[in-house]
């Protein structure tokens, strides 16, 4: 039953299975184990990007494609939230509809993306979807009047789902909309990790590795290599969409700064390449490491750098604002010890 | 009914200035084993290349059970029935020797495209993979990375993949080339079993010349990229054509 849920795809180290759990258990209980409304904030963002850099990782780790669009993916999911939370008013409809149309509008996106470039060489794909992505930037912020500019759109979201809806308290916290709407980012994220851990698993799964090791090869043994690269690319690109949908609800905010910017793109391929490439567990460690550096690692140093006040260069290295150098150096560590990610290395070194 | 499973009428190749594949025609019928032969550079593999697709033809056609093909993709040539094993091993690296064999099978079962479904449930196409891998010796090496393969089964993993593909026109290019004396007849022995499916073809790119004298019907040479000659070993070894083309001179006379 477990074994079917995870696709018999197991963690296959002892280590990474006990992390895993450990991700999982404060994830699901994230509420009552760590109470505030910052942590919860944490919480929701590390699912949230869990599933994201893993649907990214189905296409750079499993079928061996870079793209630099996905955010431009993710955005338009958020957007089709954020519009249609607009346009159709406050309620659980809006919600549905945007965000399929989120996803239906990524697909096709990626569907038109794929067809002009995936038949020619990696390197094209990979410029174009810079390209179109940058378009997508641009276009966004210049389309004011719909997209709210770079000011970006609030709207608002089914009552259930924000602070003001009470409902009692639990283990003394205070049961409220903003946890129902934690639950649904969660399970949400939830299920279609899951469900991505079975694409990967399946015959589509193992045909894209096949794509990704030799695609001269897997077109000589019959596979129309162009069409699976595509179907990648729009499944990909649909997940990401709905991830982006969900941080639209969580937020109740999007902006192109949240979520169409290319920092975010650079942050998806940091926590895949640390996390471990083609491996989707990747998706998981590379997520949770890098979203509490992002949240914590300043506060940490701020802590450190008071304590080592009176030693002479040293506070100045540990000073917040240097946070950016540690996480950099941090990055450069792991890639030089874990060349395969740490999910890579957990699964080797026995 | 002796229609050709795969014709080709004056396939040519030029690159440049340089005429690779020259002209060639030649007909393959259903149970005949062909032995192409030739010195090194004189366009055998490019040959292959132009009829199982990898290359474009600058000119002529590639037939495939009687429907032109010259156009068709490499993929789809697959799927009408030409499989190819190649002369530089060309396999997935790093997944196991089972899951190879896998996806061969997988992809003649046309599964593909199925997303929801495991690999690993599909029992049918583990059980077929398996049973090919017992024909050459390699079941025991089942679950290992390819990468880890010696070179000698790294080849027999090369023909057991075109085996699992099961076409109407088997492609053989050097099967043997680079393996030991005591791994070589596992391959031979396979490729003298599958002559016994008389409704196929077999195509086989070899050089030793004793390798050719007891499994070949019939032995086409080529010499700089056009057809020197076409016959029953016997006749074509004797021949002037290949006694010179093998001692290295020149064929202008021809």
């Amino acid at each position: 039953m477990l074994v079917t849920l995870l696709s018999g795809d197991k963690p296959r180290s002892a280590i990474l299975t006990v992390l895993l759990l450990g991700v999982l258990i404060c994830l699901a209980g994230a509420p009552f184990l760590f109470p505030g409304v910052r942590s919860l904030e944490t919480a929701a963002t590390i699912c949230i990007f869990i599933l994201l850099v893993a649907s990214y990782d189905l296409l750079l780790g499993y079928t061996g494609i870079v793209s630099f669009a996905h955010t431009m993916f993710f955005g338009l999911g958020a957007y089709g939230v954020a519009l249609s939370a607009t346009h159709l008013g406050r309620g659980w409809g809006a919600l549905v509809v945007g965000s399929l149309s989120g996803a239906i509008a990524a697909a096709l996106l990626a569907l038109v993306i794929g067809l002009f470039s995936l038949r020619v060489r990696a390197i094209f794909f990979a410029m174009i979807t810079l390209a179109v992505a940058s378009a997508v930037a641009v276009l966004v912020s210049q389309l004011f009047n719909i997209t709210g500019g770079e000011d970006g759109l609030t709207y608002r979201i089914p009552r259930e789902l924000t602070p003001a809806f009470r409902m009692g308290e639990l283990f003394g916290v205070r049961l409220n909309g903003r946890i129902l709407n934690y639950y649904l980012v969660f399970i949400c994220c939830f299920l279609l990790f899951l469900f991505l851990l079975r694409v990967v698993n399946s015959p589509f799964g193992r045909v894209l590795q096949a794509i990704r090791e030799n695609d001269f090869r897997a077109e000589a043994i019959g596979y129309r290599v162009v069409w699976y690269r595509t179907a990648a690319t729009c499944l990909s690109a649909a997940i990401a969409a709905l991830a982006g949908s969900l941080y639209a609800i969580w937020l109740r905010y999007v902006g192109p700064d949240t979520t169409l910017s290319f920092e975010i793109m650079l942050d998806i391929l940091l926590m895949v390449v640390i996390g471990g490439m083609g491996t989707m567990y990747g998706a998981v460690l590379g997520a949770v490491i890098f979203v509490l550096a992002q949240n914590y690692l300043q506060a940490l140093m701020g802590v450190a750098a008071s304590a080592t006040e009176g030693v002479p260069i040293l506070p100045l290295f540990l000073d917040p604002n240097r946070w950016l150098l540690w996480l950099g150096l941090l990055f450069i560590l792991s890639v030089y010890f874990f060349p395969t990610g740490i999910v890579g290395r957990l699964r080797a070194g026995r | 009914m002796s229609q050709a499973l795969l014709e080709t009428n004056g396939l040519t190749v030029r690159f440049g200035g340089h005429v690779a594949v020259d002209g060639v025609s030649c007909a393959f019928r259903a149970g005949e084993l062909t032995a192409i032969v030739g010195p090194n550079g004189a366009g055998k593999t490019t040959y292959f290349n132009l009829i199982s697709g990898q290359i474009a033809a600058s000119a002529g056609k590639v037939k495939l059970m009687g429907e032109d093909v010259t156009r068709a993709s490499v993929a789809d040539r697959c799927r009408r029935g030409l499989g190819r094993a190649f002369q530089l091993t060309n396999l997935f690296p790093d997944l196991s020797v089972l899951e190879n064999v896998r996806l061969v099978i997988q992809a003649r079962h046309r599964k593909g495209f199925n997303l929801l479904s495991m690999a690993s449930s599909h029992s049918e196409i583990t059980t077929a993979a398996r049973a090919i891998l017992e024909r050459v010796h390699l079941d025991p090496l089942a679950d290992k990375p390819v990468s880890e393969l010696s070179h000698g089964n790294q080849r027999k993993l090369e023909v057991a993949m075109l085996i699992a593909l099961d076409p109407m026109v088997y492609m053989f290019d050097e099967p043997t080339a680079g393996m030991s004396v005591d791994e070589a007849p596992v391959v031979l022995d396979l490729i003298a079993e599958l002559k016994h499916d008389t409704d196929r073809t077999i195509l086989l790119v070899e050089h030793k010349m004793d390798v050719i004298r007891t499994l070949a019907d019939r032995i086409i040479v080529l010499h700089n990229g056009a057809l020197a000659a076409d016959g029953p070993p016997a006749e074509v070894m004797a021949s002037d054509v290949v006694q010179e083309a093998y001692m290295g001179k020149a064929l202008d006379h021809v």
